[in-house]
């Protein structure tokens, strides 16, 4: 079988979390109740105009920065025309002519090696109303319909699965980590158009085949193998590959032709005439630059660097942002890096997923997990004691220090309290007493005792220190 | 002709004396309103009325009429067009809201050209509107109805809006006042988009006083319209009676030219021009003559249908009979959008926005769109430059008095007809422009036009409130032997 150079494009749509609609003042919310969130300038009522969301372009040009995108002295908006029933106005407003970002990258790492993603644009556009089909009818639900959507495109430059996937993870981590998206597939917060094209000659691309509307990264990532394929069998059967836009269904786990090019849709794009030229000002981009957090590519290669962890937790800490926060504000609190990442990518992650948590939801200090590290550092309770004790603590919604002390597992290196346990186990057994001043080697013994007496947490070397004053004191 | 006493001013004194009521001022223009709708179509609703709003201002209790492309709610609004025929909106315009709580009492809805795009005055789905002067004659458009009932006295003024020259056209054809102000100074929230860039809402009166009483009140920045100018606190009502010394005004050679024009009346209606010119130079204004290059000056009226339909063709893409509208067919969401489409329109709309389409088109956008807002740029270029130098242009209104029916339709002509079509000069920069009557031809009214520099709307004022005064035609209404 011919192997063929594949190469993929992405353009992903991203709802931004603001708190209303890009052009309306009506709610952006999920969970409403159905055409709650809608008013006359949603519904396209006759005489109605838009008015820009400031949130939506602030956050749309934190991306964009975040992007490394050039950035427009003006913002400006254009009208993608075509009729159909999720769209009220008859057009969409977008931005065809002067994108929000343009010429920008994204930093990955695939397997270990870094590559730069090459960013066409990204635009700030609006959501179109669901659309729901019943044997004999339709319901339209208006309350998407207007939402401000940020469309990223990229160049045709991802060339395997992998490294698309790659990608979206990282795009959806920056969207979270500017706070500009939950970026939730599964309330349709991230979506994805793919591209895909196969070639012989490496130094060209073969035709473009487009797939709309893909919910999921896994979805991608079963739409482009079952592309790849389907394309490599026409291929290798001699066929053509007919650009086309093709639609697939997760469900059938197939995609379907919706279009080919000869009917490719004229949108007869015009600049929006209701809204103004704004000005984006150096101030508000270098305000917006100061805004930007280190982002999962710098985060993960600052973990490796700085603190020594490898690059497996390094990639599984800065996955979520919230995670990524604690880490640090462990280790600004003094906690070791090390240890940490441990403790944070074993008992902490695998509790949180086990009950489908974020760790801003659980009791959990920094203060506390770094004194549980300590104890564990100095020998004062085992690994194994403090990941039991911590996932008890986390299970039972308890502060973990707390659960040490109420447990009686932390060791005593009190001298007085060691002493006061060698007292009575030795007046228990005065006759060892006797038998260890005429040679007899009862000395573990002894200790063993006091072990168990304390539960094992006297602190093995303090004890033998004041056993042995204890019995000389009883010579 | 005669002469009306009811400008604002005096019913505020008459209503403020108790006089009259608001009540019995409604009365009276809901009566005449009545009267004359067989024969002229002015309203497509003539209201009964509601408790005004308690206000101080000066238009409280004043009654007026709003064109039906104004957005009110719970009162009808149909824009002309049978796919509006029964829509009932939601939520007010501004500047209805604005009357409104300035205490102005609404009359009725008046008549416009189907979607306010057409100038006759015939394409309403209620029926044509006859000219009060002269039901043999067309009344212009297409703030048909608006202009209408001003010069009929049944309210002292009206709102419309203008496009190319839809309020101060039809005002020429019918002896009022008609002004639209500077781009952005009164809210389009609420007007329903015939050509967005280019639309504008105004106000028709039988003086410039009342002009600017009105715009006054509902002129201000709107957060609902991005388009809208930040308030500079001047009162135009102050201002027009202020001493601003003599000013300087030109008009367009090539465009004023008796060469240019073909009928005797066009000739008359320049006679008319150049005895209003000199009237005014008598006044102490300055008017000088300018050239432009012919070739740009033929290319307004192109530019203006390429401009206005590919937006019309956009704006007018909301009217498919699935979320609201007078929905036409049930087999199919394709179906359904189609049929009320189809139905909807009248020939001359579809014609428009197939236009509109066209120049939009990929592969025509280039030479047809692009074009088209190039060429604007360059007139507006060239009228700014003449605005520094000049305080403003005056021209004829028109290039003759109102038409019979039957003289004319929207089928595109091959002459350029510069006398008929540089009104919308004004619309391309938002320029301030006022038509004000002038005089008689063959017993119907002309009127000429004054425009000027972007945000000189008070200074516009001024020198129209200065003109008027001395061509004896402010507070002209149709004579009872007319009607």
């Amino acid at each position: 079988m011919m192997m063929y150079k594949v190469v993929i494009g992405l353009e992903v749509h991203c709802q931004l979390n603001t708190k209303s609609k890009n052009f309306s003042s009506s709610l952006n919310s999920y969970n409403s109740l159905v055409n709650s969130n809608i008013s006359s300038v949603d519904l396209a009522y006759p005489g109605t105009l838009p008015v820009v969301n400031k949130e939506a372009v602030y956050k749309s040009l934190k991306t964009a920065i975040a992007l490394n995108c050039e950035i427009p002295k003006y913002l400006s908006f254009d009208r993608k025309n075509y009729f159909y029933p999720d769209l009220p106005k008859g057009y969409q407003i977008t931005q065809m002519h002067n994108p929000i970002g343009k010429n920008g990258y994204l930093m990955i790492n695939v397997d270990g090696v870094d590559k730069k993603v090459l960013i066409h644009d990204t635009h700030l556009e609006e959501d179109t109303a669901n659309l729901n089909h019943y044997s004999n009818y339709s319901l339209i639900d208006y309350n998407r319909c207007g939402i401000p959507l940020l469309e990223t495109v990229t160049e045709p430059c991802l060339y395997s699965i992998k490294e698309a996937i790659c990608f979206l993870e990282a795009l959806r981590s920056l969207f979270i980590y500017c706070g500009i998206s939950d970026a939730r597939s599964d309330k349709g917060q991230i979506r994805c158009d793919v591209n895909v094209s196969l070639s012989k000659d490496y130094n060209k691309l073969g035709t473009r085949v487009e797939m709309k509307n893909i919910n999921t990264f896994n979805n991608v990532k079963e739409a482009l193998e079952y592309e790849i394929k389907r394309q490599t069998e026409i291929l290798n059967n001699g066929g053509k590959i007919i650009q086309e836009t093709r639609r697939y269904d997760d469900n059938l786990k197939q995609s379907f032709s919706m279009r080919n090019k000869v009917d490719a849709i004229d949108y007869k794009y015009f600049t929006e005439p209701n809204i103004p030229k704004i000005k984006i000002s150096d101030e508000l981009i270098t305000k917006i630059k100061e805004e930007i957090p280190m982002l999962q590519f710098d985060l993960v290669n600052k973990y490796i660097n700085e603190y020594n962890i490898s690059r497996v937790d390094a990639t599984t800490i800065v996955k979520d942002r919230k995670i990524s926060d604690f880490y640090q504000l462990c280790i600004n609190k003094g906690g070791n890096p090390i240890y940490l990442a441990n403790f944070i990518t074993g008992v902490i992650l695998s509790h949180l997923n086990k009950f489908n948590l974020s760790i801003d939801k659980i009791k959990l200090e920094a203060d506390s997990l770094n004194k549980l590290l300590d104890m564990v550092i100095n020998n004062k309770i085992s690994n194994k004691q403090a990941k039991e004790v911590l996932t008890k603590a986390l299970e039972e919604d308890k502060d973990v220090i707390s659960l040490v002390n109420s447990l009686n597992i932390s060791q005593i290196t009190n001298k007085d309290e060691i002493l006061n346990v060698v007292k009575e186990v030795l007046d228990e057994n005065p006759n060892l007493v006797k038998d260890y001043h005429d040679g007899k080697k009862v000395f573990d013994y002894i200790i063993g005792q006091i072990m168990k007496k304390t539960k094992g947490r006297a602190n093995p070397k303090l004890t033998s220190i004041v056993l042995k004053e204890e019995l000389d004191l009883r010579a | 002709m005669r002469f009306s006493d009811n400008t604002i001013s005096n019913l505020r004194i008459k209503l403020d004396k108790g006089e009259v009521s608001s009540l019995d001022l409604f009365n009276t223009a809901s009566a005449l309103a009545y009267k004359y709708q067989d024969d002229c179509n002015l309203f497509v609703s003539i209201l009964d009325k509601k408790d005004e709003e308690k206000s101080n201002s000066v238009l409280s209790g004043i009654p007026y009429a709003l064109k039906d492309n104004i957005s009110t709610k719970g009162i009808l609004t149909t824009a002309s067009s049978n796919i509006l025929k029964d829509y009932v909106p939601v939520y007010d315009a501004t500047v209805y809201k604005k009357l409104k709580e300035s205490g102005a009492v609404l009359v009725g809805k008046t008549t416009l050209d189907e979607l306010a795009m057409g100038g006759s005055g015939i394409t309403a789905h209620t029926g044509i509107v006859r000219n009060p002067w002269d039901k043999t004659r067309q009344i212009g458009g297409s703030s048909s109805g608006s202009v209408g009932v001003v010069s009929l006295d049944i309210v002292p003024f009206s709102i419309g809006s203008d496009t190319g020259d839809s309020i101060r056209k039809p005002a020429a054809y019918c002896g009022v006042v008609g002004y639209k102000p500077t781009y952005g100074l009164i809210s389009r929230y609420g007007l329903f988009a015939f050509a967005s860039s280019l639309d504008h809402v105004g106000v028709i009166a039988r003086n410039v006083k009342d002009i600017s009483l009105v715009t006054d009140i509902i002129k201000g920045h709107d957060d609902k319209d991005m388009t809208t100018l930040e308030d500079d606190g001047v009162k135009f009502s102050d201002y027009i009676n202020k001493d601003i010394g003599n000013k300087k005004l030109f008009y367009i050679k090539e465009i004023c030219d008796y060469n240019t024009v073909d009928t005797d009346e066009s000739k008359l209606v320049l006679d008319n021009f150049y005895d209003t010119v000199n009237k005014v130079k008598s006044l102490g204004f300055s008017v000088s003559e300018v050239s432009i290059d012919k070739d740009l000056l033929n290319a307004i009226y192109p530019t203006y249908m390429s401009i206005s339909c590919a937006e019309a063709t956009s704006n007018n893409a909301n009217l498919v009979g699935i979320h609201f509208g007078n929905r036409i067919g049930s087999k199919s969401i394709d179906e359904i959008m189609f049929e009320t489409r189809t139905n909807g329109f009248s020939e001359l709309i579809k014609r428009r926005f197939i236009l509109g389409s066209y120049i939009l088109q990929r592969e025509n956008q280039e030479k047809l769109y692009l074009n088209a807002c190039r060429i604007r740029r360059l007139l507006v270029e060239k009228l700014t430059d003449l605005f520094k130098e000049y305080d403003g242009m005056i021209m004829p209104a028109t290039g003759g008095i109102a038409p019979k029916f039957g003289d004319k339709s929207d089928n595109l002509s091959d002459k350029y007809l510069l006398l008929e079509n540089h009104l919308a000069l004004a619309n391309f920069g938002g320029f301030p422009s006022i038509t004000i009557p002038s005089g008689f031809v063959n017993k119907m009214p002309v009127a000429i036009n004054i425009t000027s520099g972007i945000k000189t709307d008070a200074m516009l004022l001024n020198m129209a409130s200065k003109i008027e005064n001395s061509l004896g035609y402010k507070n002209m209404i149709v004579g009872d032997d007319d009607v």
